[in-house]
């Protein structure tokens, strides 16, 4: 009982001490706005532009880096043999100013462009690039990013500092898309184990885009400082910063506030809330990627051996194509996408104007579900007694689909799809689930229908290569695409196109490929979601899309946008405290010295008591 | 850990002899040291069990071939059997090595000290705001309960304790953020350096730090609050009164002191916890700590940064029981009895 007469006397003020400390440190917080207030509102202001980044940054090594964020902020700081133009996406010259074909296709020669430096001053010319593609044919840890654009590699030599020279196994239309950055090899060749480098402690980094390469901040932000020199001209704005956030929607705060000046991957309601907004542009773009599924036609490895357990009825292509036309994909572009997305059709998104195909009247299997019933009856599945069909064979039709359930858009298509499907007399039962799990599943071939999406590049070959024969995988459990397609028509129109090198006569091929994919239904795809982006058009103008039309700004295939953007002429801005801060900054001073005081009394109390 | 060499000698029974410290002190330890080997044998488990191939999420969207895909694998240890994985796992986390995390190519180790500071920075000065602000408030609010300070002030409290953090912390930014001149997020304007560097990162603490403390400070006013209860119908308390002493000083010098003993386990749990961060807060303010780098990890999964941590955060809270147990009988002299 005596216990608690001890502490008292030394408690008494320092009971009274925390308090103020709290106090001091509440102070300190409400009041420090009022210095980097200034600060705060520069997204785009000045000669520096602030974009959001919704990805962090894996590596700055472009023979390593995996990420879509890495790969833009590369993609600004080391050039590449050629790049497709802003206009159209059409390959035009980078480092090489031209380049000609041997007669058999075998042997590529490029021109390098002349006089070009690197950041530090050394010369920059065509053994850079010879050493860059040797090493990732050389070094498997070279090729851990971009090995896929050397496979087909023979050769690769610099006979003269002008001439790039390239020998090819067999022939290959894509070597004007060659999305593999060049590196200065007086710098690479000192690195020892290129796998293990990450680029990111010798700043600023020797490059040679518009931009370089200035200072990164792990998790928080990359700055980069522009290139006066930049043999194509000056960017717009000296600086350029891309900071990175992990929410979205405090993203598009920043915008609101001019913290920053671009946000990107916008979801249709942030897009609509944001439409409208005074110095706001919201750039809905024509898709790079294609929402769809496909279907499980039995899954089976390139030996032939089945394995997983897709549905049996799913064999038949009339049950595929049944599926297609129970769906309203214009209903899901409202619906789920609010008007921001377009019907796709043919697997190539609509923005490659080249490589796009529309099926004709005759073959379109557009939404109609009268069709859809009328094929069922005709090829044998009957109606049971709770509306389900069955199949000749006896199997209802029931069918399992694996929908992300982290992707609120493919979500909301598939409970569409459920109920779309179910007045055909085809039950769906909709799995919505991790997409770890869905991948799982894909590998083992156990689903029916299975989501899915990829980002086109402008050129095709890779999206379409996913579909052949050879992508099936050698034992189960390993698959490289998203369906076990295989086709042998599919597989001869696919070396067709690599081998041929007039862009008119491979779109023809192309399209007949899509024709091909559309009809068979095991490679679905259902709209093209737009890119919706944003930025502060009072902080910025003259940005260029790509293309011209209905194109994007962030993750351009080439630097244009943030090459091309310039700082608009300041009009209003004035500097000093906004409103708001001023009130919130008395209000704190208020709290603050009604707390102090508080205290001062209490104590003079404890003081009084003592005496 | 077994008893010093002054146990024959005295075969003292009674309180705080060495023996009975030494007794005590083993158990805690050894205590602490089981939980930290089940911790590391599940931490490379459980992570194992999710679904989802790193590799494939890694490449995902990217053109890429099959040699790619098994160097990849090669890259990330991942192709070679399990039990060896363990064993390279076990033997590196002996030698302080958590491995090379996939998607930031760096080792976790480093990744983890990078990332540390900040997430102590926020989540201590919130922890350290909430437990006075809480303390506080809780004394008020049992001084006076029923009254109409006890109420608002519980009210308050329990609101706030049940409102989601990641709704809060937008909410801020909403009001407080952009216009209002507070950061949207991160922790530092990029290129600010210098004296002017430490007030900027105060700067962008105050919306995060504000967000954890009206979340959590509750539990801190809630146990203080029903502590204080207890003590207040002591006999001690009659005593103190009879000698004539002011309300206010009972208070402060009599009842506060005894009711603060279970608030400082508290305290020490929560601090256990300060390491792992305030995930949502740090994920809605772009925080550059460790749990968003979690988060990060967990997408993936990326499994040497998230098995890392996992074991980093348990032998954190492991760490901190240990003290809180080993402090608390310099505290309480019943719990040396």
């Amino acid at each position: 009982m005596a216990f608690p007469q001890a502490p008292p006397a030394r408690r008494s003020p320092r009971g009274a001490a925390l308090p103020v400390a709290t106090a001091l440190v509440l102070a300190a917080a409400a009041l420090s706005p009022l210095p980097p207030a200034a600060a705060a509102g520069t997204g785009g202001t000045g000669d520096t532009l602030t974009i959001a980044m919704s990805q962090p940054i894996d590596s700055f090594n472009p023979f390593t880096a995996q990420l879509a964020s890495s790969t833009a902020v590369l993609r600004l700081v080391y050039p590449t043999l050629t790049v497709p133009a802003a206009e159209d996406n059409t390959p035009t010259g980078e480092l090489a100013e031209s380049w000609r074909t041997s007669d058999d296709g075998l042997t590529w020669t490029f021109t390098i462009r002349e006089g070009l430096t690197w950041s530090d001053g050394e010369a920059l010319d065509a053994e850079d690039a010879a050493w860059t593609f040797t090493t990732m044919m050389e070094d498997p840890g070279a090729a851990t990013a971009n090995g896929n654009f050397v496979a087909n590699f023979e050769s690769v030599r610099a006979p003269d500092p002008g001439t790039l020279v390239i020998e090819l196994s067999k022939p290959q239309a894509t070597m004007l898309a060659l999305d593999v950055p060049i590196v200065p090899e007086h710098v690479w060749s000192e690195v020892g184990d290129i796998a293990a480098f990450d680029n990111d402690r010798d700043l600023p980094v020797v490059g040679a885009g518009p931009f370089t390469l200035a200072a990164y901040e792990p998790n928080q932000s990359v700055t980069l400082d522009a290139d006066e020199d930049f043999w194509r001209g000056a960017p717009g704005f000296d600086h350029l910063v891309l900071r990175y956030f992990t929410d979205q929607d405090a993203m598009v705060e920043a915008l609101r506030g001019g913290e920053v000046s671009f946000v990107h991957n916008l979801t249709p309601a942030q897009a609509e809330s944001l439409e409208g907004e005074p110095g706001i542009t919201v750039n809905a773009a024509d898709g790079k990627r294609f929402t769809g599924f496909t279907v499980n036609p039995g899954a089976r490895t390139r030996d032939g051996e089945e394995f997983g357990d897709g549905h049996p009825a799913l064999r038949d292509r009339t049950v595929r194509q049944a599926v297609m036309l129970a769906i309203d994909k214009e209903a899901l572009v409202e619906r789920v996408y609010g008007g921001y997305a377009t019907v796709a059709e043919g697997y190539i998104p609509a923005r490659y104007e080249d490589y796009h195909w529309r099926p004709a009247d005759g073959e379109r299997l557009g939404h109609d579900p009268e069709r859809a019933r009328e094929m069922l009856d005709e090829a044998g599945y009957e109606e049971g007694a709770d509306g389900v069909r069955v199949s000749p064979d006896g199997d209802p039709l029931r069918f399992r689909m694996a929908v992300h359930n982290d992707r609120p858009d493919y979500v909301q298509t598939g409970r569409s799809m459920e109920e779309w499907l179910a007045e055909v007399g085809i039950a769906v039962e909709g799995d919505y689930i991790d997409s770890g799990q869905i991948g799982d599943r894909l590998n083992a071939g156990e689903y029916d229908l299975i989501f899915t999406g990829w980002t086109v590049n402008p050129d095709p070959d890779y999206v379409l290569g996913i579909h052949t024969c050879d992508a099936l995988p050698e034992e189960p459990g390993s698959m490289r695409g998203d369906a076990y397609f295989c086709d042998e028509e599919y597989d001869e129109y696919y070396a067709a196109q690599l081998a041929e090198y007039d862009p008119a006569a491979r779109a023809d091929i192309v399209a007949d490929m899509q024709r091909l994919l559309y009809t068979e239904a095991v490679v679905n795809v259902l709209v093209y979601a737009d890119m919706l982006e944003a930025y502060r058009s009072d902080q910025i103008s003259d940005i260029r899309t790509q293309p011209a039309r209905g194109g994007n700004l962030w993750a351009q295939d080439g630097y244009w946008s943030w090459w091309s953007a310039r700082p608009r002429e300041a009009e209003t801005e004035g500097g000093g405290l906004s409103p708001a801060v001023a009130v919130g900054a008395v209000a704190a001073v208020v709290l603050v010295g009604g707390l102090v005081l508080l205290l001062v009394l209490r104590r003079r109390g404890t003081e009084d008591e003592r005496e | 850990m077994s008893a010093p060499s002054a146990a024959p000698a005295a075969p003292d029974r009674g309180r705080g002899s060495p023996r009975r410290i030494a007794v005590y002190l083993a158990g805690r330890l050894l205590g602490a040291a089981a939980s930290m080997a089940a911790v590391t044998v599940t931490a490379f488990f459980l992570f194992r069990v999710l679904p989802g191939d790193p590799v494939r999420t890694m490449t995902q969207g990217r053109a890429v071939t099959e040699a790619q895909l098994d160097e990849l694998r090669r890259q990330y240890g991942l192709d070679k059997p399990l039990g060896e994985q363990f064993l390279d796992y076990c033997s590196g986390l002996l030698r302080l090595d958590l491995g090379v995390s996939y998607q930031y190519r760096a080792p976790v180790t480093e990744l983890i000290a990078e990332r540390l500071w900040p997430t102590v920075l926020l989540a201590g000065t919130g922890t350290l705001l909430a437990a006075v602000l809480g303390l506080w408030l809780g004394t008020r609010a049992a001084w006076r309960r029923g009254r109409v300070v006890d109420q608002v002030n519980t009210g308050l409290a329990l609101t706030l304790w049940s409102v989601p953090t990641f709704w809060l912390g937008l909410l801020l930014i909403v009001v407080f953020a952009g216009t209002g001149g507070f950061p949207t997020g991160g922790m530092a304007t990029p290129g600010v350096r210098g004296p002017a560097a430490a007030l900027d990162v105060a700067h962008h603490m105050v919306l995060p730090v504000a967000t954890m403390v009206a979340v959590v400070y509750a539990q801190y006013l809630m146990i203080m609050r029903s502590s204080l209860l207890t003590e207040m119908g002591s006999d001690y308390l009659v005593t103190a009164r009879a000698k004539g002493l002011r309300d206010a000083l009972v208070l402060r010098r009599h009842a506060v002191p005894n009711a603060l003993l279970p608030t400082v386990t508290l305290v020490f749990l929560n601090l256990g916890q300060v390491v792992a961060g305030a995930i949502l807060v740090e994920t809605v303010f772009s925080w550059p700590g460790l749990g968003q780098l979690f988060y990060q990890g967990l997408r993936l999964p990326d499994l040497p940064l998230v098995q890392g941590l996992f074991v980093f955060f348990s032998a954190g809270v492991i760490l901190m029981n240990l003290l809180a147990d080993l402090v608390y009988p310099l505290l309480d002299p019943r719990v040396r009895v």
